[in-house]
This record gives structure tokens, sequence and C-alpha cells, in this order.
């Protein structure tokens, strides 16, 4: 904006009267257009022939309020998991990236291992390795074996750490090799390199595609009710096998939406900051 | 007394041989400058130095011991050598305080007080005492490789390497990067520098080493060199920069 004090020129003051003037008719033309695709999909909802069917079982504000403190007894479970899976799985996924980067011959069969890690678990469907741990690990009988949360939780962890860790990977790619170079010839070793140069930049670099993960993974946290455990979903399933009527769905559904909103905003935010320094550096 | 003694380098990359059998002597306090066409070796020869490349063949000795010999930690032997980019390298994550601190506070394990005191200092002296706290997008060119050699020097280095620490720079930015090696060298520190800066060359250096296929050809007093070429290669050299107006 230009300051109160300087004396804008005709030319410039036409130009803001201009800008003015098209900013005012684009937001009017935003606000028809809305308006208009809105009314028409309110009508062609409304007014279809099978409305009022679809109205009552999907959108029963009674059903919705009954159901409603169930779903989110379930949906505390979703978040508890999500932020413990969440956290656990950056972590895991980090060290992983970090473990593949490693070198030297005897480091051949940590980093064969790391690499092995990332194939198996980004190729193997998460619902299989949930069943593999939560029903198979406990036909063990071993002295000491956690509860079926647990289980479900470490098979989400193990999934999404392999994703993490090839996110993470690139972002270590991504730093340029004359970085190592300088931190290399000030004398630090490859650890304080990794951990003073190289981490802090890839981490912040990869951070929206991380966030961006961790977004899936708070609506696959809900997956561990396969094995018993009853989350948000499952809560709304059980709601609606009692009254025939889906509106818990619905509830559950706009709850989810609700939880993911902070998250995609502060990725988006990110997202923006990134892209921003990347344009200024 | 020898801070560096390169004898017979040999480098190849990809079976280009690089460094051919290179021979080099630098003694202490004295300013040794590089000169050459791109690709005769001399930022290779730098690197291979610092023990950032691994050699082919031959010996280097720092201050009489053989770093090059197997079994030594590289890491020690960085410590002791600064070195100073073509690009500056600094760390963008790192504020100007940060980048020179860190290897005094990892490397050498100083407390942060003793480590910041002793980086202001020394900023301070290089006329980069307003820029600690700001982060190198933030800085000039020349500010920013200014802050790359107070970087290199808070290590103490017994030589620093300079890498055409100029080649980037806008050229009313060059001048004020030159001065502070002019500084260096009146305070003695024993240097190796790259350079395409030829008047920079006669200037500041006690030796200049013409490189040529991997191999120094000519050496001596920057006059003899510069001035009175004898071998034919330098000659052909010296004549293209004139042509180009930059002697």
């Amino acid at each position: 904006m230009s300051t109160s004090a300087h004396l804008l020129s005709p030319a410039q003051r036409a130009r803001v009267a201009y800008r003015r003037r098209q900013t005012m008719l684009s937001v009017l033309i935003a606000a028809a257009s809305t308006a208009a695709v809105g009314t028409l999909l309110a009508v062609a909802v409304t007014g279809a022939p099978g409305w009022e069917r679809v109205r009552q079982t999907f959108l029963d504000p009674q059903i919705a309020r009954d159901a409603l403190p169930r779903v989110l007894t379930g949906l505390w479970l979703n978040v508890r998991l999500l932020v413990c899976c969440a956290v656990a799985a950056l972590l895991l996924g980090l060290l992983i990236a970090v473990l593949r980067t490693l070198r030297g011959p005897v480091f051949f069969p940590i980093r064969a291992l790391a690499a092995g890690y990332t194939y198996v678990f980004r190729g193997l469907p998460l619902i299989i390795v949930l069943y593999v741990l939560t029903l198979g690990a406990p036909g063990l009988r071993l002295q000491g074996m956690p509860s079926v949360l647990v289980l479900g939780g470490a098979a989400l962890v193990l999934t999404y750490s392999g994703y993490l860790a090839e996110v993470f990977r690139a972002g270590i790619e991504s730093v340029h090799p004359s970085q190592l170079a300088a931190a290399r010839s000030l004398g630090l070793t490859h650890r304080q390199t990794m951990r003073h140069v190289v981490l802090p930049q890839a981490v912040r670099r990869v951070a929206p595609p991380l966030l961006n993960d961790i977004v899936a993974l708070q609506k696959d946290v809900g997956l561990v009710a396969l094995a018993g455990p009853i989350d948000a979903v499952r809560a709304a399933q059980i709601a609606t096998a009692q009254t025939f009527n889906y509106t818990p769905y619905i509830v559950a559904g706009v709850l989810f939406v609700l939880l993911a909103i902070p998250l995609i905003a502060v990725t988006d935010r990110v997202t923006l900051r990134a892209a921003r320094r990347q344009s200024g550096g | 007394m020898d801070v560096l003694r390169c004898r017979g380098l040999r480098k190849e990359f990809g079976g280009q041989v690089v460094l051919d059998g290179l021979d080099l002597t630098v003694a202490e306090h004295h300013v040794v400058a590089l000169i050459g066409a791109s690709g005769s070796g001399k930022s290779t020869l730098l690197r291979c130095v610092n023990l950032l490349e691994e050699l082919h063949d031959g010996t280097i000795e720092l201050d009489g011991d053989e770093i090059s010999a197997p079994g030594v930690d590289p890491d020690k032997v960085r410590r002791r050598i600064g070195m100073v980019f073509q690009s500056y390298n600094l760390f963008p994550h790192l504020s100007v305080l940060d980048n020179v601190t860190l290897a005094p506070r990892r490397v050498h394990r100083r407390s942060r007080t003793e480590a910041e005191a002793h980086a202001r200092e020394l900023l301070d002296r290089m006329g980069l005492g307003a820029k600690a706290d700001a982060f190198p997008d933030r800085l000039s060119g020349g500010q920013q490789q200014r802050v790359a050699i107070v970087r290199a020097l808070a290590n103490s280095p017994r030589l620093l390497l300079l890498d055409e620490v100029t080649s980037a720079l806008d050229p009313e930015l060059v001048g004020e990067v030159l001065t502070m090696i002019r500084d260096l060298k009146a305070e003695g520190l024993t240097m190796v520098l790259a350079t395409h800066e030829m008047s920079f060359a006669r200037d500041v250096a006690d030796q200049v080493c013409f490189l040529d296929g991997g191999r120094v050809i000519e050496a001596g007093p920057p006059e003899q060199v510069l001035g009175e070429p004898t071998h034919p290669r330098t000659r052909q050299f010296l004549a293209r920069i004139i042509e180009a107006g930059r002697l």
C-alpha cells in the first residue's frame, strides 16, 4: 500500500480506482456463481423423487443426537491412537531413513534391512498387517503379549513408517552435496553433519508431505476396529445396526472432517511457508 | 618450515585423469595461487588436500604428518584445514553466528558462550558484526562469502584453502572479499587459493603455480610466472586472459 504522506499521481490514482473496480466485480461474480450452483444442487437433491426416504435414513436429527455420545467416545479412541501412532511412525520413519544413508561395508546389513523394510511395508496392505498382528500374534500365547489395541497401533506404525521413511529419505537426498562438503570440511563427522546440517534442512523441506501422510493416517487408525476396539466408525456402525438408520455414519463423517480441519490447515500453512522460502531463497 | 607437501598426486574421474603426478609445497605464512584453465585440476587439488576426494596415488603431508596415510581419521585432519567454496555453502537454516560457531562447538567442544564470544570478535574484525544474527539469505554474495571465510577461520586452521572464492560474485563485491584475504595474509595465515583473478594473484601471492593437464608446469614468484612465463602453455593461457581483458 502507498503511504498516506505520498501524494499519488493521477496515473496511479486511475490504476488504484481501476483495480478496486475489478476487485468488486470479481467478488460479485464469485458470489453470484456460488449462489447459482448452490441453488441448483439444493433443488436437484431435495427435488429428487427419493429425497424424503434419504432424508429420513441419513439425516434424522433425533437419531444423530442419540448416537453422538457413543460416536464421540469412539472418536476419542481415534484421537489417542492417532497421536501415539503419528509420533511413533515419524520417529521410526526418520530412523529408517537415516539408517539407509549409512555408508561403509560394516553397515551393509543395516542398510539392506532398512531398505527391505520400506519395500515390505509399503507393499503390504495395511489390513493384512493388522490381521497378522492383532489376530496372529496373540495366538502365539506368549507371556506379556500387549493388548489388541497396542498391537493394532503397532501395525499402523509399521505400515506408515515405511511411507514416512521414504519421504524423509527424499528430503535427505534433496540437500545439496555442497552442504555436506562444507560440513565435512569443518571437521564435522558424518553423524554430526546429519544431525546439524542435513536433517534440519531435510525435515523442513518435506514437512508438507509428512503432514499429508499424517492426515491419511488419521482416517486409517479406525481400521483397528477390525480387531475389536470400538472407534468412531465402528460405534456408528453399531448404532446403525440398532436403528436401521444411517444417520450415525453421517455424524461420524462430520466429526472426522472437523478433526481433520486443524491438521489440514497446519499442513497448508507449512506448505505455503516452504514455498515462500523456496521462492525467496 | 613447510605446512603442506604434496607428492605425485593422482586423481581420476571415470577414467579421465584430473591430477597427473602433481607436486606442490607450501611454506608457512606463504600464499600460493593456483591458476590455470577450467578443468586443469585446481579445485580437485584443493578437495584432495582436504580429503574430500579419495586419492588414486601420491602422498600429502600437513606439518610433516602424512594425512593421506591409511588409517588417518579425515575428520581430525579437516579440523586443521579450513576450506572456502566458490558458492559459499553457508548453512541456510542457521544464523550467521550459528554457522560460525557450529564447528567450534561440535568439533572442538567449546562452550556456547566461549564459541560465540570468539565468533563475534572475528565477525566484528571482518566488519560483519551487525550481521551476526541474520540468516544467510538476507546477505549479499560478498557478505556471504566473508561469513564463509570467518566460519573457516573459527577453527583456527593451520592452512586455508580458497576455491575460486570470488567467481560467483558480482564485480563490485569482489573487492571486499579480496581485501579480507589480503588482511589474512598480513596476519601470516598460510593459504592456497585457486583463482581466475590474475591481478589479485600477482598482488597477494608469494608463489604462483600454473596448472595444466593435472600437473604444475610452471611455478615461481608472480612477477616471473605472470610477467615472463617460460612455458608455452603458460604464455598461451595468459595471452587468452589478456585478450579477455582480465590482466
